[in-house]
């Protein structure tokens, strides 16, 4: 199946006789069976329900993410898979008249606790977003952007942290000569790495990525997809993506939801060879979606 | 007539007469320019920029006083209402769904349209009164008020304009709202928000009324802020009102200049504007 297809899938159609019926109750994943033992559990939400004013969006959604592996989101347009990722960096603070319900911790602690410092979880939890979103800056002043607002290295050692942050985005042999060149100038692909590279230059722990290959050709797709392989070595990476093949390629867990439920979370091969429940099968068989 | 000929013949009906209101809309520019420079330019030498008015009686002389007093009112206006209409039209894009903003919204509209000459007589209350003088830091408020509700509406407008993606990227790296919005947005939007601020100087370099009872007139050279400076408009309608045809000529010439100026303003907002939009397209 093209990505084209999969992108423009229709928002999931209300659920009528026929339809495919999703549980009631989100199931809950069972930690020790698909996480291997010694997992340290990086992210993880419990009871997440999320409003878009009085649209609820979220159903009580618990979710485990262990530490330097890769999780995919998969399902339907609408079905909640992006609202959920921008929760895990209080991302949708800033859309007016939302509300969040339940806890999400970051390493035992709940991101929207009084106590959170929402300058301080963005260092920790960065993001990649759908369309590559460069400063109209020099290539340079991208990746140093956060390093610079956080106070995070010396003047001087700022070109050795900017390189660092290309290389891990392979996009360096790409850029080195042209640095002080405009980030508008590069190719969509560039501009994405570029943008994975600036959010890896403050050296997050976890890397939230909101269909980050979606709109770029199959070539550009596939170095992300390398990227992300390599990333996960030392980061956390959270994706969300339209495209199965993708999440069956990068991930190791992947979460399906629907309508604003997580309908299942397994192992990526067990999702993908053998789901637990019948609606996972139909979508990812593409008798719906 | 047949539906097809009759439709062709509208159509052509309604641009020809939207053609001929370009036109008339055209006709009073075209004329005041003409006119403007065929009275102004016999006048114009370089003793009008650089020589001092001349006594009633005497022939010659010049504005030098007014066109450094318009220099430093359109400054004055500049360093009062810059930062102002820059931060309000900021807080407009960034917070703009609040009951506030809507309030500061309608009210610079409102204040847009007051007549010059109110804003002249709020400013001569604020500074002239209390101090008892006219002064060029009064004529100075009186052009800012003026200034600030134009900044603050077109720099909102091209804050709006720049994708919220990029907000979205400066926040996800540990910005604050105000440091997304001034390290991010508002460079982005630079080319444009300097636009809008040519836009509102050539909207007041023109301006007299505001400028009567604050800045008044002088007919001496003055570089001081608390003292009556004389200004391009103010001193053009001075001579003209006189009963002199020296300083009638003198007059036309200030027209010329001032035209000019405005001109001037509006052709460098139209440079940037472009230069801005293929920066876009870019």
């Amino acid at each position: 199946m093209s990505e084209e297809t999969m992108t423009d899938a229709p928002p999931a159609a209300p659920l009528t006789a026929g339809s495919p019926k999703i549980p009631e109750a989100t199931p809950s994943p069972a930690p020790a069976t698909i996480f291997p033992s010694g997992s340290v559990i990086r992210m993880e939400t419990r009871g997440l329900n999320f409003y878009y004013g009085a649209a609820q969006a979220l159903y009580g959604v618990s979710l485990q993410v262990p530490e330097k592996s890769v999780t995919a989101f998969i399902g339907p347009s609408g079905c909640g898979k992006s609202t959920y990722l921008r929760c895990l960096n209080r991302m949708n603070d800033i859309i007016p008249d939302t509300r969040v319900e339940g806890d999400v911790l970051l390493d035992g602690n709940d991101i929207y606790g009084s106590g959170t410092d929402i300058v301080a979880l963005r260092r920790r939890v960065g993001m990649v977003f759908q369309k590559s979103n460069p400063f109209p800056k020099s290539i340079f002043e991208n990746v140093a952007y956060g390093l610079k607002i956080n106070s995070l290295c010396r003047r001087s050692e700022l070109p050795e942290r900017v390189e660092k942050a290309l290389r891990s985005a392979a996009i360096w042999d790409e850029v080195k000569d042209r640095l002080q060149g405009s980030a508008l100038g590069l190719s969509g692909g560039q501009q994405q790495r570029l943008c994975i590279a600036r959010a890896l230059a403050i050296e997050p722990e976890v890397v939230l990525m909101d269909e980050p290959a979606s709109a770029l050709d199959p070539i550009a797709t596939q170095k992300i997809e390398e990227l992300i392989y390599d990333l996960k070595r030392e980061y956390t990476i959270v994706i969300v993506t339209h495209n199965m093949q993708q999440a069956a390629r990068v991930s190791e867990y992947t979460a399906f939801f629907m309508l604003g439920r997580l309908v299942e979370h397994d192992r990526t091969e067990k999702i993908f060879t053998n789901p637990g429940q019948k609606i996972t099968e139909d979508y990812i068989t593409g008798r719906f979606g | 007539m047949s539906r097809n000929s009759r439709r062709r013949a509208l159509s052509k009906a309604v641009v020809t007469l939207c053609g001929m209101a370009v036109v008339l809309a055209l006709i009073p520019l075209i004329l005041v320019f003409v006119y403007v420079l065929k009275q102004g330019v016999s006048s114009l030498n370089w003793d009008f920029f650089t020589k001092m008015p001349k006594p009633v009686g005497e022939t010659g002389g010049g504005m030098a006083n007014a066109l450094v007093g318009t220099l430093i009112l359109i400054g004055l206006a500049s360093i009062f209402a810059v930062p102002v209409g820059l931060t309000a039209g900021i807080y407009l894009s960034e917070y703009g769904k609040s009951r506030l903003a809507s309030a500061v919204r309608f009210t610079a509209d409102v204040l847009n349209g007051v007549p010059s000459i109110v804003i002249g007589i709020f400013a001569y209350g604020l500074a002239v009164l209390p101090v008892h003088r006219f002064s060029a830091l009064a004529g100075g408020l009186a052009l800012g008020f003026m200034m600030v509700p134009i900044i603050t509406r077109t720099t909102e407008e091209l804050l709006n304009l720049v994708p919220s993606n990029l907000r979205e990227g400066a926040l996800a790296l540990g910005a604050t709202r105000a440091r997304a919005a001034f390290g991010v947005m508002v460079p982005a939007a630079l080319p444009g928000i300097m636009t809008g601020i040519l836009v509102s100087l050539a909207r007041i370099a023109g301006e007299t009324a505001p400028l009567l009872f604050t800045s008044f007139n002088n007919r001496f050279f003055t570089a001081r802020l608390d003292q009556p400076i004389s200004s391009l408009t103010v001193q053009v309608y001075t001579y003209a009102i006189s009963p002199y045809d020296d300083w009638h000529r003198q007059a036309w010439a200030g027209a010329l200049v001032l035209v000019t100026l405005v001109f001037l303003f509006s052709v460098l907002a139209r440079m940037v504007t472009r230069r801005l939009e293929r920066m876009h397209r870019a």
